[in-house]
C-alpha cells in the first residue's frame, strides 16, 4: 500500500463530503425541495458538517443550513433547537470571511422569523460577535452582519435595545460612510430599524452622530439607498420634537423636496413620511416645511401618483393644516383642495380616502374663508356621498363624518350648503340647517334665493322631532318669513312660478 | 293624715321642677330670639352690600368710562397691527404661492433626470448595435458582391452597411467554462443563487444522417469520435515529464498538510497553551559559526596593494558597436 492509496481514501471521502453538502445547499434554495430534505433529516447531517476540517464545507454547510432557515419559520426553530447556534458563534470570530458570510447569513435568516427566535440568538451571544465582524476588512462581511442585526433589532424595542447595548450604533456609522453601496444601504435600515422603536433609541443613533452622515446621502444617484436614508430620517424624525429639530438643522430641507419629483415610488414615499413626520411635531416646523416650499411640492407629488404612495403626503397635508388658521390658508394657496378632492375620488381603498377626508376637514375647520375654499372645491358631496354609501368602512364613515361636521360648522357659503339639503342624513342636516338658520337673519339676499330655489320647501318637509335642536333651527328659519310664506300653498307657488 | 303628707309631698315635687322647668323656658326663648335677631341682622348686611354694591359700580363706570374707552382702542390697534395683521398675512401667502412656483421648477430636474435616463438607454443600445455589428461582420459586402444590407436596388446602402465597414469583427474567443464551485460563496449578499455543477460529459449529437458515400456506419463513427480517451498506463503515469510530476506531487502536499494542520478548532484559546519548541540545531548549547553565514572568504586587509579595487580594462567589441548598421536595416521606423 503506498501513501497515495491510503490518502485516496480520504480524497474521496472528503470529495463527497463536498459534493453532499453542495448538492444540499442547491436544493434548499428552492422551496419546492424544502419539505424533502427535512422529513430526509437534513439538519443533523448539516450539523457535523459545521465542524468539518475543510473550510469550503463548512461554508457551504453553513449556508444551505441559512437557506433552509430562511424558508421559514419552523425550519429555523429548528436550528436553534439543534444547538447550531453556538457552534456558529464560536467559530465566527476565528474562521475566514466567507465563513463569517455564511454564519452570518443563518443568523439572519433564523432571527427574522420571529422575536422569539431572535431573543434566541442574542441569548447565544451572537450580538458580540456580529459586532466585531463589523468591525471586518471585508465589506461583504459588515454587510451580512450589519443585515443581520438590522434583522434582529427590528422586532421590538428590548432586542433593539439588546443591539445598541452590544456597542453596534458607532460602526454602523461607520459603516454608512463606506464606498460600497450596499452595505451604505443596509447600515442605513439597520439604524432605521433600531431607531424606530423608541425616543431613546433614537437618542443613542443620533448621538452617534448618524444624522449628518445620512442627510449628505439624499443627495445620492443610488434609488435604494436614498429610500433607506430616507426612512431613517423619518424613524428618527418621528419621535419627538428635539429629534425632529436635529433632523431639520442638518440642512435636508431644500433638499427632500428633489426626493417628491423622484422616479422610484418608495423614495417618493418616503420621502413623503420623513416630511410628515417632521410637520406633526409642532406648528413652528410646519411653518418652516411651508417657508421651504414643502407644502407645494407634496401637493404636486400627490398629484403624480397613485396608491398608498400618496398617503404620507395626504397626512402631511392634514398635520400641516391643523395646527393653525394661517397654516391651513397656506396649503389652501398652494393649491392643496383639487387634488385632496381627486384622492377622495381616485382612490380604492379605504384608509386611503378616511386620510384624504381627513385632511380636508382639518383644512377647512378654521375659519369661514378656509370653510368656503373647501366648500367651492365641491367637496361636501363628495364626502356626504361616501358618508352614505354602505360599503364604507366604519372608521372611513367616522372620518368623513367628522370632516363634514368641521366643515359644515364653519361654511359660510350658502350655494354649496344647498345641494346637501336634499340628500343629508338627519345627524348631518342638524349642521346644515344650523348653519342657515345663522345666516338668514342676517341676509335677505340669501332669504329670497332660499325661498326660490326650493330650500325653504325642503326645510318644511323635515319631519323633527318637537324640541330638538334641528326642530329650533327650522324654526329659527320660519321665522325670517312672513305666516302666509311659510304655509305650504304659496310655497309650491313661488317655486312653481320659478 | 296620710293625704296630708301625700298632698305635701306632691306639693313639694313641684316646687322643686317649678324651678328647672322655668330656668329651661327661659333657656329655649333666649335661643330662639337670639336666632331670630341674628338672621334679621344678617338680611339687614346683606341688603347693605347689594345697595352699596350698584353704587359703587355706577361711581366707578361713570368715572372709567374714558380709561376703558382709550384702552379698548389702543388694544385694538396693537393686536390689528401685530397679531392678526390682515395685510402681513395676505403678503405672506403671495410669499408663499411664489416660493411654491420656486419649488415646481424642480420639474426641471425630474426632466433632467429623465433625460439622462434615456441618454444612457441610448448608449446601452448603441453599444448593442455595435456589438451586432461586430459580431455579423461577415455581412459586409465586398468589392465583386453585394452584401444583403447593400441591395443594388437601393439608392444607398443600408444604415447597417456603414456600421458593418466601420466595426471589426469579433476575435475568436476562448470558451471560457467555469469551474461550477467558484462562484458559489461569492455571489452575496441574496445567497438566492444555487451552485451548479456540470454533471458528466457532453452528450453525443443524435440524428445524424449517414453521409452519402462509401462511408461506415454513423452510430459506429460517434461511438469512436466521443469515446472517452483511455490512455495507456504508461502515458497515463506521465513518466517522461519530471516536473508535472513534481507539481502533483506539490499539490499532493499542500491537500495532505490542509488535512492535517488546519485542523477545526473551536476555541480560541487552544494555541495560547503552546509552547515553542526551537529545532536542534538551534538549541544547541554551542554558539554557531558566522563563517558561510555572515562571510564567506578570509579578509587579510595587511596584503593589500591599494585601498581600492582593481578595475577591469576590456577593449571594445567591433561586432557590437556595428550592431543595425552594417547588416540590415529591419526594425527601422520608416
Amino acid at each position: 500500500m503506498s501513501q497515495r492509496q491510503v490518502l485516496q481514501v480520504f480524497e474521496q471521502y472528503q470529495r463527497a463530503r463536498t459534493q453532499f453538502v453542495q448538492a444540499v445547499a442547491e436544493l434548499a434554495a428552492r422551496p419546492q425541495n424544502i419539505e424533502t430534505l427535512q422529513n430526509a433529516g437534513v439538519m443533523s447531517l448539516l450539523r457535523p458538517l459545521l465542524l468539518d476540517v475543510i473550510p469550503t464545507i463548512q461554508q457551504t454547510a453553513a449556508l444551505a443550513l441559512g437557506r433552509l432557515a430562511n424558508y421559514n419559520g419552523d425550519l429555523a426553530e429548528a436550528v436553534v433547537k439543534g444547538d447550531i447556534l453556538p457552534q456558529l458563534v464560536c467559530s465566527l470570530s476565528e474562521q475566514n470571511r466567507f465563513y463569517k458570510k455564511a454564519a452570518a447569513f443563518v443568523l439572519r435568516a433564523v432571527g427574522k422569523h420571529s422575536p422569539q427566535l431572535a431573543q434566541a440568538i442574542v441569548q447565544c451571544g451572537a450580538l458580540e460577535m456580529l459586532v466585531i465582524c463589523l468591525e471586518d476588512f471585508d465589506p461583504g462581511v459588515k454587510e451580512a452582519a450589519s443585515w443581520a442585526l438590522g434583522y434582529i433589532a427590528r422586532h421590538n424595542s428590548e432586542l433593539s435595545q439588546a443591539v445598541v447595548d452590544a456597542g453596534a450604533v458607532p460602526l454602523l456609522v461607520l459603516c454608512i460612510q463606506e464606498p460600497e453601496i450596499a452595505l451604505k444601504r443596509i447600515a442605513a435600515s439597520t439604524l432605521s430599524d433600531i431607531s424606530k422603536h423608541s425616543p431613546e433609541l433614537a437618542q443613542t443613533v443620533v448621538d452617534a452622530g448618524a444624522i449628518a452622515h445620512l442627510a449628505q446621502m439624499i443627495l445620492n444617484p443610488d434609488a435604494k439607498l436614498k429610500r433607506q436614508v430616507l426612512s431613517a430620517l423619518s424613524q428618527i424624525a418621528k419621535h419627538s420634537v428635539d429629534l425632529a429639530e436635529l433632523v431639520v438643522e442638518a440642512e435636508i430641507f431644500p433638499v427632500v423636496l428633489t426626493c417628491l419629483k423622484d422616479s422610484d415610488e418608495y423614495v417618493k414615499k418616503n420621502g413623503a413620511t420623513l416630511i410628515r413626520e417632521i410637520a406633526k411635531h409642532t406648528p413652528e416646523l410646519s411653518q418652516f416645511i411651508v417657508n421651504a416650499g414643502g407644502v407645494a411640492a407634496v401637493i404636486d407629488c400627490i398629484g403624480s401618483c397613485r396608491g398608498t404612495v400618496r398617503l404620507p403626503g395626504i397626512m402631511m397635508l392634514g398635520y400641516v393644516a391643523a395646527h393653525s388658521e394661517n397654516l391651513s390658508m397656506a396649503v389652501i394657496v398652494s393649491k392643496g383642495i383639487p387634488p385632496l378632492c381627486a384622492c377622495l375620488i381616485e382612490e380604492h381603498e379605504d384608509h386611503i380616502k378616511a386620510a384624504a377626508a381627513w385632511a380636508l376637514g382639518q383644512v377647512g375647520r378654521h375659519t369661514p374663508a378656509h370653510a368656503r375654499a373647501v366648500a367651492v372645491a365641491n367637496v361636501l358631496p363628495t364626502l356626504l356621498a361616501i358618508y352614505m354609501d354602505t360599503r364604507s368602512s366604519e372608521d372611513l364613515q367616522m372620518k368623513t363624518k367628522k370632516a363634514l361636521k368641521n366643515i359644515l360648522q364653519k361654511c359660510t357659503y350658502l350655494p354649496a350648503l344647498e345641494p346637501l339639503l336634499h340628500d343629508a342624513p338627519p345627524n348631518i342636516m342638524k349642521h346644515i340647517v344650523g348653519q342657515f338658520s345663522k345666516m338668514l337673519p342676517h341676509d335677505s339676499k340669501a332669504r329670497r334665493l332660499f325661498v326660490t330655489t326650493g330650500g325653504l320647501k325642503k326645510v318644511q318637509e323635515i319631519k323633527a322631532e318637537p324640541g330638538s335642536l334641528l326642530q329650533e333651527y327650522i324654526n329659527t328659519i320660519n321665522n325670517c318669513y312672513p305666516e302666509e310664506v311659510v304655509s305650504n300653498r304659496v310655497l309650491q307657488l313661488i317655486v312653481a312660478t320659478n | 293624715m296620710l293625704t296630708s303628707i301625700i298632698t305635701f309631698y306632691i306639693f313639694r315635687a313641684v316646687d322643686e321642677d317649678r324651678k328647672i322647668e322655668y330656668k329651661a323656658a327661659v333657656k329655649i326663648q333666649s335661643w330662639f330670639r337670639g336666632c331670630r335677631v341674628r338672621a334679621y341682622l344678617r338680611y339687614l348686611n346683606k341688603m347693605v352690600i347689594f345697595i352699596q354694591k350698584w353704587w359703587r359700580g355706577y361711581r366707578s363706570r361713570r368715572y372709567f368710562s374714558k380709561l376703558v374707552e382709550i384702552q379698548k382702542r389702543w388694544r385694538g390697534y396693537y393686536v390689528r397691527k401685530y397679531i392678526h395683521n390682515y395685510y402681513a398675512l395676505k403678503k405672506y401667502l403671495e410669499a408663499i404661492s411664489v416660493n411654491n412656483e420656486i419649488v415646481s421648477e424642480l420639474q426641471d430636474y425630474k426632466e433632467m433626470k429623465e433625460n439622462e435616463e434615456k441618454r444612457k438607454y441610448l448608449e446601452k443600445k448603441e453599444k448593442e448595435e455595435k456589438y451586432q455589428a461586430r459580431k455579423m461582420h461577415y455581412l459586409l459586402s465586398t468589392e465583386q458582391i453585394a452584401g444583403i444590407y447593400n441591395s443594388p436596388f437601393r439608392k444607398s446602402p443600408d444604415p447597417m452597411e456603414l456600421l458593418l465597414r466601420k466595426s471589426k469583427p469579433l476575435s475568436h474567443r476562448q470558451q471560457q467554462t467555469k469551474s461550477p464551485f467558484d462562484y458559489e460563496l461569492y455571489d452575496w449578499p441574496t445567497c438566492k443563487r444555487p451552485p451548479t455543477f456540470s454533471t458528466a460529459q457532453p452528450l453525443p449529437p443524435t440524428g445524424r444522417q449517414k453521409p452519402q458515400g462509401p462511408f461506415r456506419d454513423t452510430t459506429e463513427v460517434l461511438r469512436q469520435r466521443y469515446k472517452p480517451l483511455e490512455p495507456t498506463l504508461r502515458v497515463a503515469a506521465s513518466i517522461n515529464s519530471p516536473p508535472e510530476k513534481a507539481r502533483e506531487e506539490m499539490k499532493r502536499e499542500e491537500w495532505r498538510n490542509r488535512i492535517h494542520d488546519n485542523e477545526f478548532l473551536p476555541f480560541s484559546s487552544y494555541h495560547k497553551n503552546q509552547k515553542y519548541d526551537p529545532s536542534i540545531h538551534r538549541s544547541g548549547k554551542y554558539g554557531q559559526e558566522t563563517y558561510g553565514i555572515k562571510h564567506f572568504r578570509e579578509v587579510q586587509p595587511k596584503k593589500w596593494v591599494a585601498n581600492k579595487d582593481f578595475q577591469t580594462v576590456l577593449p571594445p567589441i567591433v561586432l557590437f558597436e556595428k550592431f543595425g548598421k552594417t547588416y540590415s536595416r529591419a526594425g527601422q521606423i520608416v
